[in-house]
C-alpha cells in the first residue's frame, strides 16, 4: 500500500502523527527556546558593549576607589562597597522579619486571617519601585534627617558608624528602602516553603511534649531550611539589582564610607544616575562593565537559589505520599 | 486525700520550666505578630502618603495636557499615560505570544533535559536586574539604530514580561485534568487542536491572570527605559522616537528641585499606584475559580 511508506520515513525521522502537530511543536518549542536565546544574547550583548572597558582597565577597576570620569579615572570600589553593604545590612532587617512573618502566616493564623494579609504583602510587592522612592525621598529622608539620624549622632556618636552629619540622603536611606522593598520576597518564599513541610512532622514533635514555638523552631523551619534560604538569596538578589528607589534616596556619591549618614553609590544606582550623561565610549563601557559585573553576580545568586528552592520541592513531593 | 487526685500531673517539678518555655514561646509568637504588624503599616503609610500627597494634584488638564516649563501653571502628563499605553501594549504584543508558546512546550512537550534547562533559566532570568535588562535594550537597539526609542523600550520590557508569562502559563496548563487531553485525542483531534482548543481554554482564566499580573508589573518599572524609551516632553505617537511613559516621568519630576513638578510625581504615583493595585486586584477576581453554571 501507498500509505506504508510514508509511515515508515516517519517512524524513521521519529515524526509526530501528522503534520499539524509537528509544525505546532516545533513553533513551541522554538518560543521555548526563545527564552534560553535571549539569555544568551542579553549576556554576548553586555559583555560586547564592556569589551572596551574590560581591554583598558580589566577588572581591576573594581578595587580601585577613585571614580572620577573628567580624569579617565574609572574606580569601582565605592559602588561595590555601596552594593554590598546596602543589600547586606537590608537583608539582616527584612530577613528575620520575613522569616517570622512567614510563620505566623503559615503555622499561626488561620485561613480567614491568613489569605487578607497574604494579600496585602504581595501587594507591597507590586507597588513601583519609583513609587516607594518617591514616598522615600520625601517621607522617609526627612524622618531620618531629623529625629532618628541626629539622636543617634547626639547619643552614640562616639561609634564610627554613627560618627558623621545627619543628611537624610544616604546610606541608612537605602538600606531602611531596600529592607522594606524585599520583604515581601523573603516573607512569601519562606512562607510556601514552611507550608510544604509534612504535617507528620509537626505531630510528632507535638506529641514528645514540644510547645508550639519549640515545634516551629526546632523541628519545622530546619525541615524547610533550603527554602527558607533560597528565598533570603532571591530577596538578595533583588536588593543588589534594586535601581530606581535606591538610586532617589543613597545620595549618589562615590565615596567609601564606615557612617551610615554619608551619601554613597550602588552599582545599579551609578548606572541609572550617569548613562545619560557618559559622553566618552569608554565612560559607557565601563558603566555598561559595572552592569555586566551586576549581570553576572546576580545571575549566580538566582541560580544557587533556585537550586535551593528546587532540592526543597523534590524533598517535599518524595515525602507527600 | 480524694482531692489529691486533682493535683496529680506529669513531673510536677518540671512545672517552672514547662512554663518558662511556654512563656517563652508566646513571646515569639507575638514577635511574629509584630513583624507582620510592622510589614502592613509600611504598607498603608506608603498608599496613604501617595494618596494624600497625589489626588491633590489630580485635576482634568493633569491627564488632558502635556508638560508646561516650570513655573507655568496647569500642565499635565498626557504624553506619559499615552507613551505608557504605547510601551507597554508594544511589550505585550511581543512577549504574549511567544510566553505562551514557551508555557505550552514547558507544560505539553517539556518532560526533557531541555524543558528542565528552560525552566529553570526563565525563574533566573526573572531575577535579572532590570537596569541589566535596560543596558541590553541599550546595547541590542538603541546603538543599532542610532537613537533612543518607543520600539526599543517596548521590546526591554518585553525581556521583562516573557519569563513570567511562560511559567505562569505552563503551571496553569498542568492544572487541566488529564482526562480532559485523553479525551479530546480519543475523539480523533491531533494533538496542537487538544491544546489549542480543550486545554488552553481550561487554564484560561489562570493563563490570564498571569498576563494581567505581567503587564501590571513592568508598567511600574522605570530602569528598563531610562536608556531605551529615554522620555519626551511633547506627544509622540511614533515608535521610532523617544517617548515618555509615567514612571519614568515620575522619576525625573521627583528629583527635580521644582514644587509644581513634584507635585506632578505625585499625581503621576497616585495614579501609577492605583492603576497597577487596581489591575492586580482584577486580575484575581478573574482568578477566582468558578463554580458550576460554567458552559
Amino acid at each position: 500500500m501507498a500509505a506504508s511508506r510514508p509511515r515508515n520515513l516517519r517512524e524513521m525521522l521519529r515524526l509526530p502523527r501528522n503534520l499539524g502537530d509537528a509544525v505546532f511543536q516545533l513553533a513551541v518549542f522554538l518560543m521555548a527556546g526563545a527564552i534560553l536565546a535571549i539569555i544568551v544574547l542579553l549576556g554576548i550583548e553586555i559583555f560586547d558593549g564592556a569589551s572596551l572597558g574590560l581591554s583598558t582597565y580589566g577588572f581591576g577597576f573594581l578595587i580601585d576607589s577613585n571614580w572620577d570620569p573628567v580624569n579617565n579615572s574609572y574606580g569601582s570600589l565605592p559602588a561595590v562597597f555601596g552594593t554590598v553593604t546596602s543589600s547586606l545590612l537590608a537583608l539582616a532587617i527584612a530577613g528575620p522579619l520575613g522569616l517570622f512573618m512567614a510563620i505566623f502566616l503559615a503555622e499561626l493564623a488561620p485561613p480567614w486571617i491568613e489569605r487578607p494579609l497574604s494579600f496585602l504583602v504581595e501587594l507591597l510587592a507590586s507597588i513601583p519601585s519609583v513609587v516607594i522612592g518617591l514616598w522615600g525621598l520625601f517621607v522617609i529622608v526627612p524622618l531620618l534627617r531629623d529625629p532618628i539620624e541626629k539622636t543617634l549622632h547626639d547619643k552614640l556618636g562616639f561609634l564610627p558608624i554613627f560618627d558623621c552629619t545627619p543628611l537624610g540622603l544616604g546610606m541608612l536611606a537605602a538600606v531602611v528602602i531596600l529592607a522594606i522593598m524585599i520583604l515581601p520576597y523573603a516573607a512569601a518564599v519562606a512562607r510556601d516553603s514552611l507550608r510544604a513541610v509534612p504535617a507528620s512532622q509537626r505531630e510528632a514533635s507535638l506529641a514528645l511534649g514540644a510547645t508550639q514555638w519549640e515545634t516551629i523552631w526546632n523541628v519545622v523551619a530546619p525541615y524547610a531550611r533550603s527554602g527558607i534560604v533560597g528565598g533570603l538569596l532571591l530577596a538578595l538578589g533583588r536588593a543588589v539589582g534594586e535601581t530606581m528607589a535606591v538610586t532617589m534616596v543613597i545620595g549618589n556619591r562615590p565615596d567609601v564610607s564606615a557612617c551610615l549618614f554619608n551619601p554613597a553609590y550602588t552599582l545599579a544606582s551609578q548606572i541609572a544616575n550617569e548613562f545619560a550623561e557618559a559622553t566618552s565610549p569608554i565612560y559607557v563601557s565601563v558603566l555598561i562593565e559595572l552592569g555586566l559585573v551586576l549581570f553576572a553576580v546576580t545571575l549566580i545568586m538566582n541560580a544557587i537559589a533556585r537550586l535551593l528552592l528546587w532540592r526543597l520541592n523534590r524533598q517535599a513531593g518524595s515525602h507527600a505520599e | 486525700m480524694q482531692n489529691n487526685i486533682a493535683s496529680i500531673k506529669p513531673m510536677p517539678a518540671n512545672r517552672p520550666q514547662r512554663l518558662r518555655r511556654r512563656l517563652f514561646g508566646w513571646l515569639m509568637i507575638g514577635l511574629t505578630g509584630i513583624s507582620l504588624a510592622l510589614t502592613v503599616s509600611a504598607l498603608i503609610a506608603i498608599l496613604g502618603y501617595v494618596l494624600l500627597n497625589g489626588l491633590p494634584a489630580l485635576s482634568l488638564d493633569f491627564f488632558t495636557h502635556i508638560p508646561t516649563p516650570t513655573g507655568v501653571p496647569g500642565g499635565g502628563i498626557a504624553n506619559a499615560i499615552v507613551g505608557s499605553l504605547i510601551v507597554v501594549g508594544l511589550a505585550t504584543i511581543l512577549s504574549v505570544p511567544v510566553g505562551l508558546g514557551a508555557g505550552i512546550y514547558l507544560s505539553e512537550f517539556g518532560h526533557n533535559r531541555f524543558g528542565s534547562l528552560i525552566r529553570y533559566l526563565a525563574d533566573v532570568m526573572s531575577g535579572i536586574p532590570s537596569i541589566v535588562i535596560g543596558i541590553f535594550g541599550y546595547a541590542l537597539i538603541v546603538i543599532r539604530m542610532g537613537h533612543f526609542s518607543a520600539l526599543a523600550g517596548g521590546i526591554s520590557l518585553a525581556v521583562m514580561m516573557l519569563p513570567s508569562i511562560a511559567r505562569t502559563t505552563e503551571e496553569m496548563l498542568k492544572l487541566v485534568p488529564q482526562n480532559l487531553r485523553e479525551g479530546a485525542l480519543a475523539l480523533g483531534a491531533p494533538r496542537w487542536r487538544a491544546i489549542l482548543e480543550v486545554v488552553m481554554p481550561a487554564a484560561g482564566p489562570g493563563v490570564l491572570t498571569g498576563i494581567v499580573l505581567a503587564i501590571a508589573r513592568v508598567a511600574g518599572e522605570t530602569a528598563p527605559l531610562l536608556f531605551t524609551a529615554f522620555g519626551n516632553l511633547n506627544f509622540n505617537l511614533d515608535l521610532n522616537q523617544p517617548i515618555a511613559a509615567l514612571p519614568h516621568t515620575l522619576y525625573f519630576y521627583a528629583i527635580s528641585p521644582y514644587d509644581d513638578w513634584r507635585r506632578l510625581a505625585w499625581g503621576a504615583a497616585v495614579v501609577l499606584a492605583l492603576l497597577i493595585l487596581i489591575t492586580s486586584a482584577v486580575a484575581r477576581v478573574i482568578a477566582q475559580p468558578r463554580v458550576g453554571g460554567n458552559r
